[in-house]
């Protein structure tokens, strides 16, 4: 969005005051006008109903920044982890050759790490990929964002990709933004949609207000354009799609791998259970369950159903379950194919936390409870009686 | 040491919602708090003062009206408060925001910066690692404990997705902190009448003597093109009476879509 002009059709009818997210315009003497908390975000001007509204010109000096011409491909951070490369790499490849495709440029993921050479062929080999760049140096086994920082941007000047994609994991948002600020571009959290529009430009989709709005970002003068994107969202593409890529390796800089930060030590956590980040199902288990032995029902269906436990942020905090089970805006983001809730209520911050569940299931006393409107399947009922008879159920089902 | 807190005024987003029929963001009685994960930030900076000595400035880029988010600072600890505050800065982006965060912090001097992990109405967890690129600063994200701290050098506890890293870093530093860190302290009533009279230094884009073109919109690379509600899930069927009848239909209507 540009900044922003009222012209002389504005009838003080008030429709921008109420669609401005920032309260940032009001209405003075039967006219608007723009106050200090203004974001310049154009949410008025779809608002007003008069076309009063409208964007001042930019200046000339505002045109593209760099010649945008000069960036072609689409990037993949090939995020790794001790070797392996993360879950989220696979969706990206699957995401950026769409957009590669729609750009006609080559679709290249780059690894940075140590003892890598048959990761990146097997991901060639598998899948669409047209070029792997493998930056391959000691210091780089180990994720540091200083260091992975400095060896990217140096990267990116060289090469000028037009896109960048990672996944919004804590490393690809930990040093990512360190990239945008050293080449000087823009960059996007947490993506959940990507998309080329008519003009060749990279529309990103990101929930913000804790997933109570979406907003469409752009990034018109500068390159690349670059996104973080969240992790189970997009589909990865099957293996046995590989288009006989070509593996190319770098020796990065010396000077680049200098980092002021060390690692002393990693401590795996130890999880007596599926991780719920990747399970396929997740049983939760929320307040209204009204105590934490009650958990043990969550526990008992979750294994039923070969699936992990999760949690609302409200027994979290109740100390009922651990941090690493929450989901929700402040724990983690899931996507199973079954998601079953019992006794969660529904806050819009969990609801953006398990929302893209291919089904949910909710098990709630109160009919009105919102978790109920974006339920595929609800149950109304006192969750001590549905859900251990559910339980035993399925168990039977399996001839236990 | 001088520790800089930074901190965001934030709507309390779990107010915010949209209509979903006039696509219009419903703001009625929501009021504006400090972004949550800037709690636990700023009560890691007063507690390391209180253990090893120094004082803490909370900072914050705003309009006028931060200037509240600010005095609850001060109601919890905070020795001064920050406000850079100037229209030039409006509809900043992280990249320009961190730019201008950065220069302002030169200004108030630091030997540490603290953040939240990220705020909760952008979410983008950019500004903290953008910031301490623009000050060539280490930095550790995501610190769930500081083990150590000496005028050289820190020894922080990183929250990762499959465990924890430990790392060392040399001072001046930037940190993000997530809520496992602390429990953050409620105001005293000396602290609400501290904060009452706390001066507030404002800083201004004159003051920090900044090209415009880096500055607000026209310094961000990216642009906001539309803001439109999600597309409601739709509730599906919801079953009501004896849990006997209840779970066999969701046993079935599951068998059906082949989930056990």
């Amino acid at each position: 969005m540009a900044k922003l002009r009222i012209t002389d059709a504005c009838t003080g009818c008030s429709a921008c005051v109420k669609a401005c997210p920032y309260d940032g315009i009001e209405v003075v003497e039967a006219l608007a006008r723009f106050n200090e908390k203004c974001n310049w975000c154009g949410t008025c001007r779809e608002a007003c109903p008069f076309e009063a509204i409208v964007e001042e010109q930019e200046p000339a000096a505002a045109g593209p920044a760099v010649d945008l011409a000069a960036y072609r491909d689409v990037w993949v951070f090939g995020e790794q982890r001790a070797g392996q490369l993360a879950s989220v790499v696979f969706e990206l490849v699957g995401e950026g050759r769409k957009l590669a495709d729609a750009r006609s440029q080559d679709l290249v993921v780059v690894v940075l790490g140590s003892g890598m050479e048959e990761a990146c062929n097997a991901l060639l080999a598998d899948y669409p990929v047209d070029r792997v760049i493998y930056v391959e140096g000691g210091e780089l086994e180990t994720f540091e964002a200083e260091a992975y920082g400095k060896v990217f941007s140096s990267l990116v000047r060289e090469r000028k990709p037009e896109t960048v994609l990672a996944g919004a994991t804590s490393a690809g948002r930990s040093f990512l933004s360190r990239v945008a600020v050293e080449v000087r571009t823009g960059l996007t959290a947490d993506c959940t949609g990507l998309d080329v529009d008519d003009s060749g430009q990279l529309v990103q989709t990101r929930p913000a207000f804790g997933g109570n709005i979406m907003a469409q970002i752009l990034c018109p003068n500068y390159r690349p354009q670059m996104s973080t994107v969240r992790p189970h969202v997009m589909k990865p593409p099957a293996a046995g799609s590989g288009k006989g890529g070509t593996l190319e390796k770098v020796v990065p800089d010396a000077a680049n791998l200098a980092s002021r930060a060390k690692i002393l030590e990693f401590i795996a956590e130890v999880e007596d259970t599926i991780n719920i980040a990747e399970a396929d199902i997740i049983v939760s288990g929320g307040r209204g369950l009204g105590g934490p032995e009650n958990f043990k029902l969550v526990e008992d269906l979750a294994r039923a159903l070969g699936g992990a436990v999760g949690s609302s942020r409200a027994a979290v905090d109740a100390g009922w379950k651990a941090y690493s089970h929450q989901v929700g805006q402040t724990g983690k983001t899931v996507c199973p194919k079954l998601y079953i809730a019992c006794g969660i209520s529904g806050a819009v911050q969990h609801l953006v936390g398990m929302q893209s569940s291919d089904v949910i299931v909710a098990i709630n006393r109160d009919p009105d409870a919102p978790i109920f409107k974006i339920a595929t399947y609800g149950i109304v009922g006192d969750l001590k009686e549905v859900v251990p008879m559910l339980t035993s159920k399925i168990l039977a089902r399996k001839g236990h | 040491m001088r520790i800089a807190v930074c901190i965001k005024q934030v709507p309390d987003t779990t107010e915010v919602r949209m209509d979903p029929e006039k696509g219009t963001l419903v703001r009625e009685g929501v009021e504006s708090i400090v972004n949550p994960f800037d709690t636990y930030a700023l009560e890691e900076g007063v507690r390391l003062k209180e253990a090893h000595g120094g004082e803490v400035v909370a900072v914050t880029m705003g309009p006028p009206q931060a200037e509240a988010a600010l005095r609850e600072c001060v109601s919890v600890g905070a020795d001064e408060v920050v406000l850079v505050s100037d229209r030039a800065f409006a509809g900043s982006d992280t990249w320009a925001t961190s730019y201008t965060l950065a220069a302002a912090l030169k200004q108030v001097g630091f030997d540490l910066i603290i953040c939240g992990k990220q705020a909760i109405d952008g979410d983008t967890a950019q500004v903290g690692p953008g910031m301490a690129v623009h000050l060539d600063l280490p930095q550790a994200t995501y610190v769930r404990k500081v083990r150590e701290v000496t005028a050289e050098r820190l020894v922080v506890e990183r929250l990762l997705e499959e465990g924890v890293e430990v790392m060392e870093l040399p001072l001046p530093a930037m940190i993000t902190v997530v809520k496992e860190i602390n429990e953050p302290r409620l105001p005293s009533l000396k602290g609400k009448m501290r904060a009452r009279k706390a001066e507030i230094r404002t800083i201004t884009a004159g003051e920090l003597d900044l090209p415009a073109g880096d500055l607000g919109l026209d310094g961000s690379p990216t642009r906001v093109m539309k803001i439109f509600a999600p597309a409601p899930r739709e509730g599906g069927e919801v079953f009501e009476g004896e849990p006997e009848e209840t779970t066999g239909k969701i046993l079935s209507v599951l068998e059906k879509e082949g989930l056990v």
